[in-house]
C-alpha cells in the first residue's frame, strides 16, 4: 500500500499562489478593458461637451441705434411680408447699423462688428415693429477675428480692443439663441442648425413612413405565413445580408437608382429617407421578427378556437401583442438612420444649403452631414460649432434610446 | 398639385367609399332581417376602399416619374424654347431656373433666357397638375364603382379583403429581394461600364492610385487605377490596426460582464458600452480627426519620428477599434453564454480557478462563435466610412507605417463621387466597381461567418 501523500506541500502552496496570482490578473485585465472602453466613452463626451459648451455662444457687441432719429418709415404691413428683411436693406438700414455702431463702439470697434450684423437689427425690427419708433440695444454679432481676440488669440492689437470693449461691457461671450433657429453660413458666428435639423426631421418622416409598414408587414408575413420554400429561405438570406451590408453600398443604391429616375431631386430629403428607409427596413423587419415570436401560440391558437381567420388572428391579436417589441425595434433602427452620414454624402446631400428645406423634394442636409462639412472648415469657430451640432445630435439619439428602453420597460410582457 | 395631395386625394375617395359601402352592407341587413351576411359589413367596406385606393396610388406613384418629362416636352415644343442654346449645361441650367420660379420654389429669374419660359412652364404644370387630378378621380370613381357593385348579401367581402392582406404582405416581403437584386444590378452594371474603359486585371492589381478626374474620358490613362493601395489601407486600417485594439478589448469586456462582474456593475458597465456602440460614425470621425490624431502626431514628434503626419492610419484605425469593441463583446458574450453550463461546473468541480476555467474551457468551446463575430466585426470595419474619412485622409499610400497618411475604398468612393468628375468618367464609374468588390467581400465574410455561427449552435443543442 503507498502511504498517502501530503497533499499540501511546499511546492503545490508555490503553485497554488502562482495561480491565484494569474486570477487576480486576469480578473484586473477584464476590467482594464472594459474601463478603458468606459474611460474613451468619458474623454469622447467630455472633449464633445468643453468645445460644444463654447459653440452655444458667441461674442456679441452692444449697439445702441435710435431707429426713431434714423428716420426709417415702413409700413408695418410691410414687415409682415417675406421680404421685409430685403425691404429694410433698400431703406439703408445696414449704413443705419453702422453709424450707430460707430457712435457705441468707437471706430475700430464698428470695424469688428459683423457684416451681417444689420440682419439681425432687420429681424429684432420685423419681429416688433414698434422698435421703429424708439431707442434700442441690440447686442449683435462681432467679427469672427473679434470674437477669437476675445478668448485671447490673434494680432495684439485686436486683442486689446476686445479687452477695452470687454471692460466697457459692450463685448460680451452671449448664450447664442439663435444657433437652433438659423442655417448654414459660411461665417462662424453666423451658423446655425435649424436647416440641417429640419432636413434630418424630413429625411427621418420619409424613413419612417416607407421603412415602418413594409418592415412590419413583412415581419409579419415570414413569421405567421410564408412556407418553407427557396423563395421564402431567399427573403430571409437577402434581409440578413441586407442588415450587414455596408452603409455606403446604400448610398450607391440610391445614386444609381433613385437619381437616375428623379434626376432633379439631388439632395431632397425624399430621396434620403428612402435610401435610409432601404438600410432601416432589415433592422426593423428583424426586432418585428423576434417580437413577433415572442407572443405565445396560445394566444393564437385561442383566437383560432373561436372562429377568427388567419389574418385576423394576426392583426386582432398578435400584431397588438407585438407592437411594442417592433416599436422598440424601430426607435433603435431610427436612431441609427438619424446618424448616418456615408449613404446621404453619396446621393448629393453635401452642398451648401443656406435656407432650411421648404418641402420634402428641396435641396437639403441633414444633422450629421451638417458636422461632417463643418468639420472640414478651418476656422476656429468652427470647431466649437461643430461640438455643439454634436451635442444637440446626441440628445436627440439619446431621447429615441430613451424613449425605446422605456418602451420596453413599460410594456415588454414575459409570458 | 404635388403627389401627396394626390394620395390625399385617393384617400378621401377611399373613406367616402368605406362609408358607403359600409352603409350598403347595412341597408342589406335592414332590407332582409333574416338573411345573414357573409361578412361584417365593416370588410365591404374595406373591399370597396382598397379598390378605390390601390389603383389609384399606383396612377399616381406613375404620374409623379412621367409629369416631369411631359411638363419638359410641352416646353419644349412650344415656340418659346426655340431660342434655347441646343445642347449642354447652359440648357440645363436655365430651364431648371424656369421650372423651379415656375413651381415657386425660386423667388426670382436671374437670367434672362429663363424668363421667356416661366410662363409656358406654369401653363404647362397647371395642365398636367389638372390631368393628374382628373385621371385620379376618374380611376377612382371607376374602379369603385366596380367594387361597389358586386357587393351583393352573399358576396364573401372578408375573403377577398384578406387575399388582398396577403398579396400585400407578400410584396412587403419581397423589397428586400428587390433590394438586392438592386444593389447587385446598379453595382454591376457601373461596374461593366468601368472595366470597358480600365482593364480589370490592372484595376485589382495596380499599385498606383490616382484617377485624375479632370482627364478626358477618351484616352484613360489605365496605370492610374490599381487598386492595390487601397485594399492595403482598408485592411491595414479595419482589418489590422482596428482589430489589435477591438478584439482583446471586446472579449475581455465580454468575460468581465459575464464571468466576474457584480449584477450592480454590470447594471452600470453594459450600458456604457451601448452607448459607445449608439454613437454616430461622424462623432468618432470627428473625435479622431479633433482629439486623436493631434495627440498621435504630437507623440510620434516627441519620440523624435519627425515625418508624422496629422492624418494618419493609426488614428483611425484606434478609434474605429474603439468603436468595435461593443460589437465584438456582445458577439462574445452571445458566443460564452452559448457554452453549456455543464463544461463550466466540470472545470471548475476539477478545481481549475476560474480564469483556468474560462480560459481553458469556455473560450476554447466559444471560439467559432468568437471567430465568427472577429469576421462580421471586420466586415463592419471594412465598410465603415465617416472616421476614415476624416481621420485617414485621401493620399493612396502603400506602407506599413502607420503613423502615414492611408486611404480605403470608402474613402475613395466618397471621394470619387463627391467630385467634379462627370457622370460617365471613369474616375466617377471606379467608384461603382470598388464598391462591387466592398459588397462582395462583406457579404462573403457575413455569409461564411453565419454559417459558423449556425453549425456552432446546432453542436451545443
Amino acid at each position: 500500500m503507498n502511504a498517502v501523500l501530503p497533499t499540501r506541500t511546499a511546492a503545490f502552496e508555490a503553485r497554488l499562489k502562482k495561480r491565484y496570482a494569474a486570477e487576480r490578473r486576469f480578473k484586473a485585465l477584464g476590467l482594464g478593458a472594459i474601463l478603458f472602453s468606459v474611460a474613451v466613452l468619458a474623454l469622447l463626451l467630455g472633449s464633445m461637451m468643453l468645445n460644444g459648451i463654447g459653440g452655444f455662444k458667441r461674442a456679441e457687441l452692444t449697439v445702441t441705434i435710435d431707429f426713431g432719429a434714423s428716420g426709417i418709415v415702413v409700413d408695418p404691413s410691410v414687415l409682415a411680408q417675406a421680404n421685409a428683411v430685403q425691404t429694410l436693406e433698400a431703406l439703408e438700414l445696414p449704413d443705419i447699423v453702422a453709424l450707430a455702431a460707430r457712435n457705441s463702439l468707437g471706430e475700430d470697434g464698428a470695424a469688428q462688428l459683423n457684416s451681417q450684423a444689420w440682419r439681425e437689427a432687420a429681424q429684432a425690427i420685423v419681429a416688433d415693429p414698434t422698435n421703429l419708433s424708439r431707442e434700442v440695444t441690440l447686442d449683435l454679432a462681432a467679427t469672427e477675428d473679434l470674437a477669437r481676440a476675445l478668448d485671447g488669440e490673434g494680432p495684439p492689437e485686436l486683442v486689446s480692443l476686445a479687452e477695452r470693449l470687454a471692460s466697457a461691457g459692450k463685448l460680451e461671450e452671449n448664450f447664442d439663441t439663435g444657433f437652433l433657429g438659423r442655417s448654414d453660413a459660411t461665417d462662424a458666428q453666423l451658423v446655425g442648425i435649424w436647416g440641417a435639423l429640419k432636413g434630418s426631421m424630413l429625411t427621418m418622416l420619409i424613413t419612417l413612413a416607407c421603412a415602418f409598414p413594409v418592415g412590419v408587414l413583412a415581419a409579419l408575413y415570414l413569421e405567421e405565413y410564408a412556407p418553407k420554400n427557396r423563395w421564402t429561405d431567399m427573403i430571409e438570406v437577402s434581409i440578413n445580408n441586407l442588415a450587414a451590408v455596408p452603409s455606403i453600398i446604400f448610398g450607391l443604391l440610391g445614386l444609381a437608382v433613385f437619381l437616375t429616375i428623379f434626376p432633379s431631386w439631388r439632395s431632397a430629403p425624399l430621396i434620403g429617407g428612402l435610401t435610409l428607409a432601404l438600410m432601416t427596413m432589415p433592422v426593423i423587419v428583424i426586432a418585428g421578427r423576434n417580437a413577433i415570436k415572442a407572443v405565445p401560440p396560445s394566444i393564437r391558437d385561442g383566437a383560432l378556437a373561436i372562429g377568427a381567420s388567419p389574418v385576423q388572428v394576426v392583426f386582432h391579436h398578435v400584431l397588438p401583442l407585438a407592437l411594442p417589441g417592433i416599436l422598440t425595434g424601430t426607435i433603435i433602427g431610427m436612431a441609427r438612420a438619424l446618424g448616418e452620414t456615408a449613404p446621404l454624402l453619396m446621393i448629393g446631400m453635401r452642398a451648401f444649403v443656406a435656407t432650411p428645406p421648404d418641402n420634402l423634394t428641396s435641396p437639403a442636409t441633414v444633422l450629421p452631414v451638417q458636422i461632417f462639412l463643418w468639420s472640414d472648415e478651418i476656422d476656429r469657430g468652427f470647431v466649437e460649432r461643430t461640438s455643439a451640432a454634436i451635442i444637440v445630435l446626441l440628445l436627440f439619439l439619446l431621447v429615441m434610446n430613451g424613449l425605446a428602453i422605456y418602451l420596453r420597460n413599460r410594456f415588454e410582457k414575459s409570458w | 398639385m404635388s403627389p401627396a395631395f394626390l394620395l390625399l386625394l385617393a384617400f378621401g375617395l377611399g373613406l367616402a367609399g368605406w362609408l358607403a359601402a359600409r352603409a350598403r352592407a347595412f341597408g342589406f341587413r335592414r332590407a332582409q332581417p333574416d338573411l345573414r351576411l357573409l361578412a361584417l359589413p365593416a370588410y365591404h367596406g374595406w373591399y370597396v376602399a382598397l379598390w378605390i385606393v390601390i389603383p389609384a396610388a399606383m396612377f399616381i406613384l406613375l404620374w409623379s416619374v412621367i409629369a416631369p418629362q411631359l411638363v419638359m416636352q410641352s416646353v419644349l415644343a412650344g415656340p418659346e424654347a426655340a431660342a434655347l442654346p441646343a445642347f449642354g449645361f447652359q440648357r440645363e441650367a436655365i430651364l431648371a431656373e424656369a421650372r423651379a420660379v415656375a413651381l415657386g420654389n425660386a423667388g426670382a429669374v436671374f437670367n434672362p433666357a429663363a424668363r421667356e419660359l416661366v410662363e409656358p412652364f406654369r401653363v404647362a404644370i397647371g395642365r398636367m397638375n389638372m390631368a393628374g387630378a382628373a385621371v385620379t378621380i376618374a380611376i377612382a370613381i371607376l374602379t369603385g364603382t366596380w367594387a361597389f357593385l358586386r357587393l351583393k348579401p352573399d358576396f364573401r367581402a372578408r375573403n377577398r379583403v384578406e387575399r388582398g392582406v396577403m398579396v400585400m404582405l407578400l410584396l412587403a416581403s419581397l423589397v428586400a429581394i428587390l433590394t438586392t437584386l438592386g444593389i447587385f444590378v446598379s453595382l454591376v452594371f457601373e461596374t461593366v461600364r468601368f472595366f470597358g474603359m480600365v482593364d480589370p486585371l490592372s484595376f485589382l492589381f495596380g499599385t498606383t492610385w490616382s484617377p485624375d478626374p479632370m482627364s478626358s474620358t477618351e484616352a484613360v490613362d489605365t496605370s492610374r487605377y490599381g487598386a492595390i493601395p487601397l485594399f492595403w489601407g482598408t485592411i491595414y486600417i479595419g482589418a489590422i490596426i482596428a482589430m489589435i485594439v477591438a478584439i482583446p478589448l471586446g472579449l475581455m469586456s465580454a468575460i468581465y460582464l459575464t464571468q466576474y462582474a457584480s449584477p450592480a456593475w454590470r447594471k452600470w458597465l453594459k450600458p456604457a458600452l451601448e452607448i459607445l456602440a449608439g454613437i454616430p460614425t461622424v462623432v468618432y470621425g470627428y473625435f479622431a480627426a479633433l482629439t486623436v490624431a493631434p495627440e498621435i502626431r504630437d507623440i510620434a514628434l516627441s519620440i523624435g519620428i519627425t515625418n508624422a503626419s496629422s492624418e494618419s492610419a493609426l488614428a483611425a484605425g484606434l478609434v474605429m477599434g474603439v468603436m468595435i469593441i461593443p460589437f465584438v463583446s456582445s458577439m462574445a458574450d452571445d458566443s460564452i453564454a452559448a457554452v453549456p453550463q455543464a463544461m463550466r461546473d466540470g472545470s471548475l468541480a476539477m478545481g481549475a480557478t476560474t480564469s483556468e476555467t474560462i480560459r481553458r474551457v469556455l473560450v476554447p468551446a466559444a471560439l467559432p462563435g468568437i471567430v465568427a463575430g472577429v469576421m462580421l466585426a471586420i466586415s463592419r470595419a471594412i465598410g465603415e466610412t465617416m472616421i476614415v474619412v476624416m481621420a485617414a485622409g485621401y493620399a493612396a499610400n502603400l506602407s506599413a507605417n502607420p503613423l502615414e497618411t492611408m486611404t480605403t475604398v470608402t474613402v475613395q468612393i466618397v471621394a470619387m463621387l463627391t467630385g467634379e468628375a462627370s457622370f460617365d468618367h471613369p474616375a466617377t464609374l471606379s467608384a461603382f466597381a470598388l464598391g462591387f468588390v466592398l459588397f462582395l467581400v462583406t457579404l462573403g465574410l457575413n455569409i461564411v461567418a453565419l454559417r459558423v455561427v449556425k453549425r456552432f449552435r446546432e453542436a451545443y443543442e
